[in-house]
């Protein structure tokens, strides 16, 4: 009890600024056995698969990319591989490294804080927690044969049958000619594109001086762009929408 | 015997020192003050600010550490250790991966039966394989909350933004290299993981045989991005021994001279992040 009576830490005692032996390494020292200590007890638990030899003639259902592209890999159920499988991870790679260019906030630099960049927070959260491993997650446990969705109580059944009927967007809206469908796609796409951004340089017109045009054209197009993704997602599972833009030569 | 002992000269005094103990002072002065001792360690070991100071800035593995830091910089609840960690399992790799390709040979005859023989027959061969494929799988996880803790920390604003693009590259290869190690057991899963990735690389605009404007290109399914890839139209021994020296020596040469920047510019940045 009296110990209780004295201040745990003298803080105000201790310099701003310590020296690096012992304070630092010390405590990657410390770290290195906990992780070290812990990926060896891991490894003699448990043991990493071996499944049978590769054979190119045998095709397991489901075929699965190692489990950190298995968000990409769900993508595709909602766009072709070109998006999927190529221009998404180069725009996740190329966005995530203009990110310091694009956000212009001098706050919350070196610090937790979400007051001072709400919009920043939120973006990211949503782009890693739900795009990235949410979709990870519900790639390893709920994709089963014919990459279908099964419950973790369901069988992999794999003769389920899953009804197509998916129909393009531009079919859904009665047009019916190829040419047509092409033109009513692309002002549909287009369309969002040009409308966010008019609307995005419209309420953020004051700040057009300060952080330039091409920085906020380029953050607008971007998120649109992880938006379209999600608004794709849910065309596909709300209304059964195949595609929103068909052409000859590629399809979104 | 007590009697004997005067007649070997200088006995009487060892056994005094044995006794007292100072023998031990004795032989540490003869050791540390050794041309052997003194040629290696060029400071002293009592705990001052100077030899504090000469720890860090005179030993190699560390000197990449700044002689002081922030008070604020040794918090974990701040740090997460996460790009520390990263970087031991890195190592932990490294080390691993060298043992195991004593005994592996990426040749699609002998590649499957060689994780057997590691698996069964070396010694510590499962160990040293399972020790490498859980901290490559870590690694993935570790280099993720290290970017979400540089991200929730702001730590990518000015002055640290070039650093942060150098990140994501290395986030990219620690991706890179796992998914090219997935394919060395040349087991049913690694085949067929990599086949579905690597399928992707098809539909590249332009330079993938079944991607958009393929065709005005003369991309075909043995002559495109894939085929240079794999070494051929599907996954088979010549995308084996191609993802071997991916694996260990071309990403591993690459992300190491990016781990050596990121390290180096930490320090030009001002040192870790933290309020202004």
């Amino acid at each position: 009890m009296a110990e209780a009576a004295v201040p745990k830490k003298k803080i105000d005692e201790v310099p701003e600024k310590l020296h690096v032996w012992p304070y630092l390494v010390r405590l990657e020292f410390l770290c290195a056995i906990v992780t070290i200590v812990a990926l060896a007890v891991w490894s003699m638990v448990i043991d990493a698969p071996l499944e049978e030899a590769a054979n190119p003639t045998k095709t397991p259902n489901p075929s699965k990319a190692p489990w950190y592209f298995l968000g990409l890999q769900d993508i595709l159920v909602y766009f072709d591989p070109w998006f999927a499988g190529v221009v998404a991870p180069v725009l996740i790679i190329v966005g995530l490294m203009l990110i310091p260019y694009l956000d212009v906030n001098p706050k919350g630099n070196g610090y937790y804080t979400y007051h001072e960049r709400k919009a920043a927070i939120w973006i990211y959260c949503f782009g890693f927690l739900v795009l990235w491993i949410a979709l990870i997650i519900m790639g390893v446990f709920l994709r089963g044969p014919g990459w279908n969705l099964f419950m973790p109580w369901q069988f992999w059944d794999p003769h389920k049958v899953v009804a197509l009927v998916n129909v393009d967007l531009p079919y859904a809206f009665g047009v019916r000619t190829y040419n047509g469908a092409m033109l009513f796609g692309g002002i549909v796409i287009l369309g969002y594109f040009a409308v966010g951004t008019a609307i995005y340089f419209f309420m953020e017109r004051k700040a057009l001086k300060s952080v330039g045009f091409l920085r906020m054209f380029l953050k607008i197009q971007l998120l649109l762009i992880m938006v379209g993704i999600v608004i794709k997602i849910v065309l596909r599972l709300g209304f059964n929408i195949k595609y929103v833009w068909v052409t000859p030569w590629f399809n979104i | 015997m007590a009697s004997n002992s005067p007649k070997i000269p200088g006995i009487a005094e060892l056994m005094d020192k044995i006794k007292s103990g100072k023998i031990f002072t004795e032989i540490a002065k003869e050791i540390t003050e050794s041309q052997i001792w003194t040629s290696t360690f060029r400071h002293g070991y009592a705990d001052t600010p100077r030899n504090r100071v000469l720890q860090v800035v005179s030993n190699v593995w560390l000197h990449l550490h700044p002689v002081k830091i922030h008070r604020h910089a040794l918090r974990i609840k701040f740090t997460w250790c996460m790009g520390g960690i990263t970087f031991l399992l890195f190592l932990s790799t490294v080390v691993t991966g060298v043992i195991l390709m004593f005994y592996y040979r990426p040749v699609g005859e002998y590649a499957y039966y060689d994780m057997k023989y590691l698996q069964y027959d070396v010694p510590f061969g499962m160990l040293m394989r399972n020790m490498h494929r859980w901290a490559a799988h870590a690694m993935v996880i570790t280099v993720w909350l290290h970017m979400f803790r540089v991200f929730l920390t702001g730590s990518y604003k000015p002055p640290r933004e070039f650093n942060w693009v150098i990140g994501v590259l290395l986030v990219t290869f620690t991706l890179l290299l796992s998914f090219t190690g997935y394919l060395l057991p040349w087991d049913q899963l690694a085949m067929w993981a990599v086949t579905v990735g690597t399928n992707m690389a098809r539909a590249t605009p332009f330079l993938g045989n079944e991607g958009p404007f393929a065709e005005y290109v003369g991309a075909t399914p043995r002559y495109d991005v894939r085929a240079l890839l794999i070494g051929g139209s599907i996954v088979g021994p010549p995308a084996l021994l191609r993802f071997y020296v991916l694996h260990c020596i071309f990403i591993p040469l690459v992300a190491g001279a990016l781990m050596i920047v990121h390290f180096w510019r930490i320090r030009k940045d001002g040192g870790i992040s933290g309020p202004l």
